[in-house]
């Protein structure tokens, strides 16, 4: 393993775990309001979030590009106004990432809520507990397995994210480039044994994650 | 206290919930069969529920008054609820449940001080154990302490006995009186068993089909019931206060008055009791002495007779009031008429003794 490789591999794993973080107060606020809440529109947002889960990654990278690009209606105006620019950073990986993540962790926490007992969460109203004490004290450590194993999945989707994050962030050596873009540049390129070593790494940190993970949920199991 | 419920409309799935009531008694028994909007009229009162029309005051405290939109949340109402399925927080512990509602500092009326509250119902050997591992009983003990921590005002008990088997109901039901008289918390409290209407309740409400059928004091509901349906919910046509004078070999002789009846020794000890005798399991019979196995003979005599569809009810002078329900072929066999001197027989496992 080069210098490179390893900014490679530190880089991924660093920009996975951070958009697992930012898509987690997201998600477990969506995921709750589609549990637990009815609301005009709640269909069509159901749908939007589970979106990128069957799109094609390339053609959510590509709305996204549009979206925002410096003539898009966001990129603009944070272009414009902040002069702030997100494709082709770093930022752009952590957006891809966290786009085509966030449905697999607001799957996973929705149903996690759902079996959380109504009865249970009316009980510590009446002990005195306001809506956000019994979210942070019931309803997250109820539902505290569905939403590790939603974080987990959340971050190894973001691992060996592809197909969006080439086309909003592409593959730019030491800024952008991930283990997947790279594996398949090494490969483009005939350097068969970088691949390979890459490849080595991307099992160690996907065996890793779902070790953690089984660790936790045995942990949280009574 | 008092608590007003005005103009509650709460349509359900098969009736629409429609009361209007003010109770007014420390222990109020909603009384009524399964499925009669009970729960739904407890979560009401909780704040848990919204319907379209209700307005709701606690003594001097409106909390939900439909007409000016006032809705005061749950947490903030200071009612205690204690669920039929207790609704112990499974991830945390005894002492965690005890303490999530529990009011500390010197504002708190001490009566509901932790260490108070933890000796009145018994549970400081459970405190550092697990929830998943208490039995049946000391869940139930464990969730009235966790409600009465919080301090409130008043406490919803919904079926509080229902899951539990008889000697449990016979061991919980005096924590239950003891938080009656200990805390002097007004309770409403759930029922769809007469017996624990009776024990604990010193005013019932008999609701059925989502209207109250009926409400005042337990022994005058009881007693006399205002319409056929509340007597069938109440199911007990003769209902006396009476006293245990002897218990022997499981029998207690039980006196009302100066008459003297054999039943069946009731689990709790107590001398303070209440005779119930259903209707159909009174007998009448013209000659006073023929042999048979039935413990309890009384002279008596008809006062009146009212027919009941294929049934009669028999009004009997027995030193105390007494009913009998018998068929009308069965009357027009005896003749009986008001006045007759007659036998009344009843059997000693049909006399049900409730402490009082």
């Amino acid at each position: 393993m080069n210098a490179e490789e390893w900014q490679i591999v530190w880089f991924t794993a660093w920009v996975s775990a951070l958009s697992t973080l930012v898509i987690l107060p997201i998600g477990l606020a969506l995921a709750w309001a589609l549990a637990r809440r009815n609301w005009p529109g709640k269909s069509i947002v159901e749908t939007l979030v589970s979106l990128p889960l069957v799109m094609p990654p390339v053609a959510t990278g590509l709305m996204l590009l549009k979206l925002f690009g410096r003539r898009g209606p966001i990129g603009g105006f944070l272009h414009d106004h902040l002069n702030f620019d997100v494709l082709f950073t770093w930022r752009a990986v952590l957006l891809a990432l966290s786009v085509m993540s966030l449905p697999l962790l607001v799957r996973s926490a929705r149903v996690a809520f759902e079996e959380v007992n109504p009865r249970l969460e009316q009980i510590a109203r009446t002990l005195g507990a306001g809506n956000w004490r019994v979210f942070c004290t019931i309803t997250v450590p109820l539902a505290a397995r569905g939403i590790i194993a939603g974080m987990i999945l959340a971050f190894a989707r973001a691992l060996g994210e592809f197909g969006a994050t080439i086309m909003i962030a592409g593959n730019i050596p030491g800024k952008t480039s991930t283990l997947s873009l790279a594996i398949f540049q090494d490969v483009q390129m005939g350097e068969d044994s970088s691949a390979f070593r890459l490849l080595g790494v991307s099992v160690v940190l996907a065996f890793a994650a779902v070790w953690a993970s089984e660790l936790l949920l045995r942990r949280k199991t009574p | 206290m008092s608590l007003l419920l005005k103009n509650i409309v709460l349509p359900l799935a098969h009736f629409t919930l429609a009361v209007d009531v003010e109770v007014r008694s420390r222990v109020t028994a909603i009384f009524g069969p399964s499925g009669a909007g009970k729960t739904s009229l407890l979560d009401l009162v909780a704040g848990l529920r919204r319907a379209p029309s209700a307005f709701i005051q606690l003594d001097d405290r409106v909390l939900t008054d439909t007409a000016t939109g006032r809705l005061v949340p749950t947490c903030a109402r200071g009612i205690g609820y204690v669920p039929q399925d207790l609704a112990l927080f499974p991830h945390l512990s005894v002492r965690q449940n005890l303490l999530y509602g529990c009011k500390s500092g010197a504002a708190i009326n001490p009566l509901f001080a932790f260490d108070h509250v933890i000796s009145v119902l018994e549970i400081a050997p459970l405190i550092t154990r697990s929830v998943t591992a208490l039995s049946g009983g000391e869940k139930q003990r464990v969730a009235l302490a966790r409600a009465l921590l919080a301090s409130p005002q008043l406490l919803l008990l919904d079926e509080p006995l229902a899951s539990l088997d008889e000697p449990l109901k016979a061991k919980i039901i005096p924590y239950l009186a003891r938080i009656r008289d200990e805390f002097r918390i007004p309770m409403l409290c759930v029922t769809h068993d007469r017996l624990e209407a009776l024990t604990l309740a010193d005013e019932v409400v008999v609701i059925a089909g989502g209207k109250v059928m009926q409400a005042g004091p337990t022994l005058e509901v009881f007693n006399r019931p205002a319409n056929p349906e509340v007597a069938k919910f109440v199911g007990m046509e003769t209902l006396q206060p009476g006293c245990i004078t002897e218990v022997h070999d499981g029998l207690a002789t039980v006196s009302i008055n100066q008459t003297r009846l054999t039943a069946l020794a009731p689990e709790l000890a107590a001398t303070e009791v209440f005779v119930c005798i259903r209707g159909e399991d009174v007998m009448l019979q013209r000659e006073a002495a023929t042999a048979s196995s039935v413990r309890n003979r009384l002279p008596a005599r008809i006062k009146a007779l009212r027919p009941q569809g294929a049934l009669v009810r028999v009004e009997l002078d027995a030193g105390f009031p007494l009913f009998a329900l018998i068929t009308r072929p069965g009357c027009a066999e005896l003749a009986l008429r008001e006045g007759d001197a007659i036998t009344a027989l009843i059997k000693t496992p049909a006399i049900h003794l409730v402490p009082r």
